[in-house]
């Protein structure tokens, strides 16, 4: 098989996985605590490393920037400039690549494992559709809980600059808050949350497809893993780029 | 005349049991599971070709043959996790061959199925495993209770109720897999390799589950095996209740006749034989006798 056709059945194969675990919404049985346990996992699971990734970036933001504004006089938009990198841009593709890492490892591995152990054929046999009872909760999750992670990482990534701006370069707070709020405008909050919502169903979908096309017993499950977070990272670059370029069309056709 | 419309009365009140019975008896007749000319291939790769056969009720089927021979498609055929490329596959009378998800969850309702390994779900305690089929039907927990422990001690597990599966020894994991397969009272059960690595007393006592579903619960079942004594005591023994309820297995004897267990030789997609177990034991042919003692 060569590699467009490869791809091509892959790609098949995944919107395949995606329209059946729609399907899973509309009929019964409907999976809550499922998807309450994920949303657990995955949303309060990340919330440490996600809130660590915004703080130190929004800091870092500030550390490099703020002697070059100083040059041209303009460190009072310092805020400005980490608002709109880190609410359009950085918030929510370093909060989907962290979770690619952290979430999209663990559902690979967890329904890889339960492939070579047998126990999807076994659910099967027992009546029930992985489909439903697997995947379609763990897309609803990432789904809702990856906007609000980008959301405390944007937020804490505001603080970090803020503490940065702040305690190494004396600036005024007040002076950082106000010019925080002037970055902060309609267009880049309707970005910053729409892109992660994209994000959790790449992740999410990638990450359950390489799991239940696992083969080759453990060390199938550990090329899955792996090809789960790979696929899942690049995929979130690339289709940040396309949707900056799609949102920022329709910003600017609705003047936001 | 008078005499004649009493007479068509009682025949009219006798037809829907007579239509009852014959149902009954119909049901009975049909077989469990039945392949009809059934081809499968993976790209150039012949599993199956043109396999043919039946379950009958209440039977054992032994389907032996080396290892990729198709005995385990045979299995996921059954329960629809595959599709053939040609031929009809019957279970319980119903043509399943071209039937959709929902209708196939519909059958699998009827089958139990015995995975190699157990096949346990990692993260679920003994007692959700066993009771996995009745949550996901939301039956009332005071019910689920009852019935885990009842197959739980069909099993001679009770003990090992509120352990996980990574506390359970081999053996002990493959006699919950039976006891979760059992939950709903399956007419058919599907064994695939249940003894593969396990010491001689615990594969015997695997089998004698076997032997006391074909003979005390009516279960139809097809034992996918390459070990031979796994056939050895299935074919021989049968189970008896005393009547203080107790099991006995007792060898079969010039007073009995296993007529519910029959044995079935795939290779290379094809079945080579089919028949009782001593005439499998008494066949000439190399690849048999070959398989059977080893050289």
């Amino acid at each position: 098989m060569n590699l467009l056709t490869q791809f091509l059945f892959e790609l098949q194969a995944i919107t395949n996985l995606f329209w059946r675990s729609l399907k899973g919404l509309r009929k019964k049985p409907r999976y809550f605590p499922e998807l309450i346990s994920q949303m657990d996992q995955i949303g309060v699971g990340s919330l440490g490393i996600v809130v660590l990734t915004g703080f130190f970036t929004g800091g870092v933001l500030i550390l490099q920037a703020y002697p070059t504004l100083e040059y041209y006089g303009a460190q009072s938009n310092a805020g400005q400039g980490v608002a709109t990198s880190l609410i359009r841009e950085l918030g929510p593709v370093l909060t989907a690549l962290m979770v690619a890492g952290r979430v999209g490892s663990s559902i690979s591995a967890e329904l890889g494992s339960m492939v070579v152990s047998q126990q999807i054929d076994a659910m099967r046999a027992l009546g029930t559709s992985p489909v439903r009872k697997l995947v379609t909760p763990r897309i609803i999750a990432l789904l809702i809980t990856l906007p609000l992670l980008t959301v405390a990482a944007d937020l804490f990534g505001l603080i970090g600059g803020g503490i940065v701006a702040n305690q190494l370069y004396g600036l005024d707070i007040n002076l950082y808050v106000s010019s925080v709020r002037t970055g902060t405008d309609i267009g880049a909050l309707v970005t910053g949350i729409i892109k992660p919502i994209f994000f959790g169903v790449i992740i999410g979908l990638i990450s359950c497809y390489k799991g239940l096309s696992t083969t080759g017993g453990t060390v199938g499950v550990g090329v899955s893993t792996t090809q789960a977070v790979v696929a899942s990272s690049i995929n979130i670059i690339i289709a940040d780029f396309f949707l900056s370029k799609l949102l920022q069309s329709l910003m600017d056709s609705t003047l936001f | 005349m008078f005499d004649e419309a009493n007479n068509q009365d009682d025949v009219d009140s006798e037809n829907p049991e007579n239509e009852h019975i014959s149902d009954a008896l119909k049901r009975r007749l049909l077989p469990a599971i039945e392949f009809r000319d059934v081809d499968l291939a993976f790209d150039d790769q012949v599993i199956l070709d043109k396999v043919s056969f039946s379950v009958r009720r209440g039977e054992t089927k032994f389907i032996l043959g080396g290892s990729g021979s198709g005995k385990s498609t045979i299995i996921n055929m059954i329960l629809g996790l595959l599709k053939p490329d040609g031929g009809h596959i019957f279970v319980e009378g119903e043509d399943i061959t071209d039937f959709d998800d929902v209708e196939l969850m519909r059958i699998r309702k009827h089958i139990g199925m015995v995975f190699q390994e157990g096949a346990l779900f990692d993260s679920l305690s003994v007692y959700d495993n066993v009771a996995y089929r009745l949550h996901e039907a939301r039956i009332d927990e005071d019910e689920v209770e009852h019935e885990v422990t009842r197959m739980l001690r069909f099993v001679d597990l009770e003990d090992a109720i509120d352990k996980m599966p990574a506390e359970l020894s081999g053996g002990m994991r493959r006699r919950v897999g039976i006891a979760r397969a059992l939950v709903g009272n399956p007419s058919i059960v599907l064994f695939d390799e249940p003894t593969a690595g396990l010491d001689p007393p615990t594969a015997r006592t695997i089998c004698e589950l076997a032997i006391k579903l074909r003979d005390i619960e009516d279960v139809s079942s097809i034992f996918v095996t390459h070990e031979m004594n796994n056939l050895e005591y299935i074919s021989s023994e049968y189970a008896t209740l005393d009547r203080k309820g107790q099991i006995h297995y007792e060898l079969e004897g010039e007073t009995s006749c296993l007529i519910n267990t029959e044995v079935m030789m795939l290779r290379d997609g094809n079945i080579i034989f089919s028949g009782k177990g001593a005439e499998l034991r008494d066949s000439k042919d190399p690849y048999i006798r070959k398989f059977i003692r080893g050289k």
